[in-house]
């Protein structure tokens, strides 16, 4: 088999390389799929190959293969990221695990400037599965990952005994390319610099908790994972001068800026009537006593540009499907003290924004 | 102490349990009625009030009128200090 | 959000600020020392610190925060009772979400789930009585925690298991009392305080009579407030009122939730399901005479504690801890020996350190650690900018 030519650019060839075309009979996942025999040939002929169908994973080798000039064209860096995903529940408002973890993965890459490129997808599957849910898991994550552009060019697949795993736990890794000129961090942060987000705060936190189920709340609030690669080069494109980006999710917005401040050693105020929030997370926090700052989000990304690109980075996240809510709701200070980030309250007072201690749990009493 | 959120009746679920859905900003929750509702009251007359919503019961009908004058006592003040400002700026 | 926006007005608060600052100055220079206001509530010192605003008021005015905070005050003693039952393997623990962390002398609630008890998180105890509907195999155990605001809903859903003959519901009590608190606070010989802002979701269940000893026996203003922040500022300006004209009586701002004499279907469920216990021990303040109740003999069948036979052994606080004195307004947190080294949101010592309604929580999370003073620590960064 020769090595495969992948780039981007392949996604979706409607001519398919796939060389096997194994067939799963079974209904259900047991551990004979991970076994190493047949069933779990089949399982990746049929389940895995036929969906994510791509040139580098249909050689079938140990490991995908890349031609290092292709990736040079695309810049001078490469990038790599590890996120694992484990989420109850697996299905819910808004997205499953596979979109989860393609568009975390993805996220993770475009924040750094890269290009994601390519993924891996190692899973482990709780025995009993049905073989019907764990298609659909797949076919979601072969449909955010054509979203975003990426191929998923190798896996893994372990399934294990009831009770040794919840449902599915999947891992993916991405390898992406960063172009010559950007060079983001959290620690160039300066003074007079503008805070941006691109939209509604805390949907993700808020849908997950409310899927759970444990609260018996009926919310329409979806969550609000999404691939950003689109949206971050636009940023990237329209303001060059861009210091840092960052996905915020779990801890939320208050872990990034806190990060941020920490990191540039500055300080940052943020404004609560400019952070965006759909009324019906409002009210859900209201119910349950919790701080929208620190809800997760997988859609959502805090970006510090200068004062002067702000406006041109604004209208390219606004023209854009996932920043049509875009707003500024803060800057970083000229003095202040170091490492702090604090908030001017919708009601005129002042508030230090902290680091969350543990996870945020309902305040009922 | 004790977490409690105005939110609305918008419709009744349960006449026996006394449960009623509460709307709290497009979050809708079942909430036992029977701190609020009156024994010779039928439960739809409550539909549309507002209730403050404590762990899953509504404790208290929220007075309209009260809220009013709270917010009202307010208003006076305001003018009261408009008031004294102008005077002062036109002694000056 | 009606009823809760409106009372979030900015522009209103700063007609409020004017009233209380020159009220404020009045005071401070005819007293020639800072006005001491104790919110009772942990609510209200929530939201003091969620919108910021003890940095809107002057100087001389201390807001104390008092023990209102049901899952602060709960010693390690009750904790390890409520561990002890939820790893009985025929549990399932029902609990608020906020109690899950509070420590016990060994473990907490989060940290016996993860050694493998059935802990849920609930949002309403009617909500454990329908796992106990579902799973009639297993012992549904509700943890009742709270004023007087809480004990109804327990009451009512205890009631409601009775009516439909449910007999795998049980409640482990731990609902408290706020009056007894309120003076075993004005008792202590190191008080210091001016007036006080009553509780107001606990007065639209008992109503505001009550509270008539703190103004007829000790003289001091209280008024009954709600929790958004104009609900607060509005109510310090009326115990500042009351002390300029040397008044003490009881005020009531709340007055759209709060009706004068309280809720009586609420009052008649807890008369019916409740009574006083002699004393009941409190984390940071020890014990206080009749300040708990536990289940009537009638219904003893739904008490977790002797259905699971629970044999209570006090623990005491840690030595060096000093919750109590913070508390009262002795000290402020930064002056406790432990606040931010041994104690933290983390690692909590100290009942005031375990729940964000906690006033050392509050300042370690929303405070500068080094400089220990929110106020100080924006002013400062006001200046400098
Ligand atoms: S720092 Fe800890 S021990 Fe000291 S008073 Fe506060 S909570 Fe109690």
């Amino acid at each position: 088999m020769s090595e495969a030519h992948a780039t981007a650019a392949d996604t979706g060839t409607p001519e398919s390389t796939r060389v096997r075309h194994g067939k799963l009979v079974s209904q259900v996942i047991t551990l004979a799929h991970g076994g190493g025999g047949k069933a779990m040939r089949d399982l990746i002929d049929d389940v895995f190959i036929s969906a994510f169908d791509n040139p580098a994973l249909n050689t079938l080798e140990d490991q995908a293969r890349f031609q290092l000039s292709d990736l040079a064209r695309l810049g001078d860096r490469l990038a790599l990221t590890t996120d694992s995903y484990v989420i109850d529940p697996v299905f819910f408002p808004g997205g499953d695990i596979g979109k989860l973890s393609i568009c975390g993965t993805v996220n993770d890459l475009a924040v750094g400037g890269a290009t994601p490129l390519y993924l891996t997808c190692g899973m482990i599957i709780e025995e009993g599965m049905p073989v019907e849910t764990l298609r659909k898991i797949v076919a979601s994550m072969a449909s955010t990952a054509r979203q975003a552009g990426v191929q998923i060019v190798t896996g893994d697949t372990k399934v294990v005994e009831r009770g040794s795993c919840d449902k599915i736990f999947i891992n993916t890794a991405g390898v992406g390319v960063i172009k010559q000129d950007y060079q983001l961090g959290a620690h160039l942060a300066q003074p007079g610099d503008v805070i941006l987000v691109n939209g509604f705060l805390g949907d993700h936190g808020a849908a997950i908790l409310n899927a759970r189920g444990d609260m018996n709340l009926s919310s329409p609030v979806e969550s609000d994972c999404a691939p950003l690669q689109g949206l971050i080069q636009a940023v990237l494109t329209a303001a060059p001068g861009t210091r840092f980006i960052r996905d915020a999710t779990r801890g939320g917005i208050a872990s990034v800026l806190n990060e941020i401040a920490q990191s540039s050693k500055v300080a940052i105020e943020i404004e609560e009537s400019r952070t965006p929030l759909r009324k019906e997370v409002k009210g859900f926090c209201e119910i349950l006593g919790l701080d929208p700052l620190y809800l997760a989000n997988e859609g959502k990304i805090v970006v510090v540009v200068p004062e002067a690109e702000q406006d041109a980075a604004l209208s390219a996240m606004r023209a854009h499907e996932f920043g049509e809510e875009a707003t500024s709701i803060g800057q970083v200070l000229t003095g202040g003290v170091a490492g702090r980030v604090h908030m001017q309250t919708g009601f005129g007072g002042k508030r230090i924004v902290d680091m969350l201690v543990g996870e945020q749990l309902p305040r009922i009493c | 102490m004790c977490l409690g959120i105005p939110g609305k009746i918008v419709h009744i679920v349960d006449h026996e349990l006394q449960l009623g859905m509460v709307d709290v900003g497009g979050i809708q929750r079942e909430v036992n009625l029977s701190c609020v509702a009156e024994d010779d009251q039928k439960l739809e007359s409550y539909l549309d009030e507002w209730v403050l919503v404590h762990v899953g019961f509504a404790m208290s009908v929220i007075d309209e009128d009260e809220a009013q004058a709270t917010l009202g006592v307010l208003n006076e003040l305001g003018e009261m200090q408009e008031e004294l400002t102008a005077m002062r700026e036109g002694a000056s | 959000m009606k009823y809760v926006d409106e009372f979030r007005d900015p522009e209103k608060a700063k007609i409020l600020i004017n009233e209380i600052e020159a009220l404020a100055e009045t005071l401070h220079s005819r007293w020639q020392r800072p006005i001491r206001i104790m919110e009772v509530c942990g609510g209200h010192t929530h939201s003091i610190f969620r919108y910021g605003i003890e940095n809107l008021l002057p100087e001389s005015i201390e807001l104390i925060h008092g023990p209102g905070c049901p899952v602060c005050v709960l010693p390690m003693g009750r904790v390890d009772d409520c561990v002890q039952i939820a790893e009985r393997p025929e549990v399932i623990f029902t609990t608020f979400g906020d109690a899950m962390r509070v420590p016990g002398s060994k473990k907490s609630l989060l940290e016996a789930k993860a050694n493998g008890a059935d802990v849920r998180m609930v949002y309403s105890p009617m909500d454990a009585l329908s796992l106990a509907r579902k799973n009639p195999d297993r012992e549904v155990v509700f943890f009742g925690l709270g004023f007087e605001t809480t004990m109804p809903s327990t009451a009512l859903t205890i009631l409601q298991a009775e009516a439909e003959g449910i007999t795998n519901f049980s409640l482990f009590c731990n609902h408290i009392t706020i009056i007894p608190t309120v003076k075993a606070v004005l008792d202590s010989p190191d008080m210091q305080l001016d007036g006080f802002l009553g509780p107001g979701h606990v007065s639209m269940v008992i109503g505001n009579d009550p509270y008539a000893f703190i103004a007829t026996h000790y003289h001091k203003p209280v008024v009954v407030a709600g929790f958004e922040p104009l609900d607060i500022l509005q109510s310090l300006w009326m115990v500042l009122k009351q002390l300029e004209s040397d008044e003490a009586k009881i005020e009531n701002q709340y007055s759209r939730i709060v009706p004068e004499g309280g809720n009586d279907v609420a009052l008649q469920a807890i008369g019916k399901v409740f009574r006083l216990r002699e004393f009941f021990e409190w984390r940071g303040l020890g014990s206080i005479d009749h300040s708990g109740v536990q289940l009537t003999d009638a219904y003893l069948a739904y008490d977790a504690e002797t259905k699971f036979n629970v044999k209570s052994i006090a623990v005491a606080d840690p030595k060096s801890c000093q919750c109590g004195e913070v508390l009262k307004g002795v000290i402020k947190p930064w002056d406790c020996k432990v606040f931010g080294k041994a104690c933290t949101p983390e690692t909590p010592m100290g009942a005031l350190m375990v729940s964000s309604e906690g006033a050392c929580a509050a300042y370690y999370q929303y405070g500068d650690l080094k400089k220990l003073n929110v106020r100080l620590e924006v002013e400062e960064e006001v200046a400098v900018a």
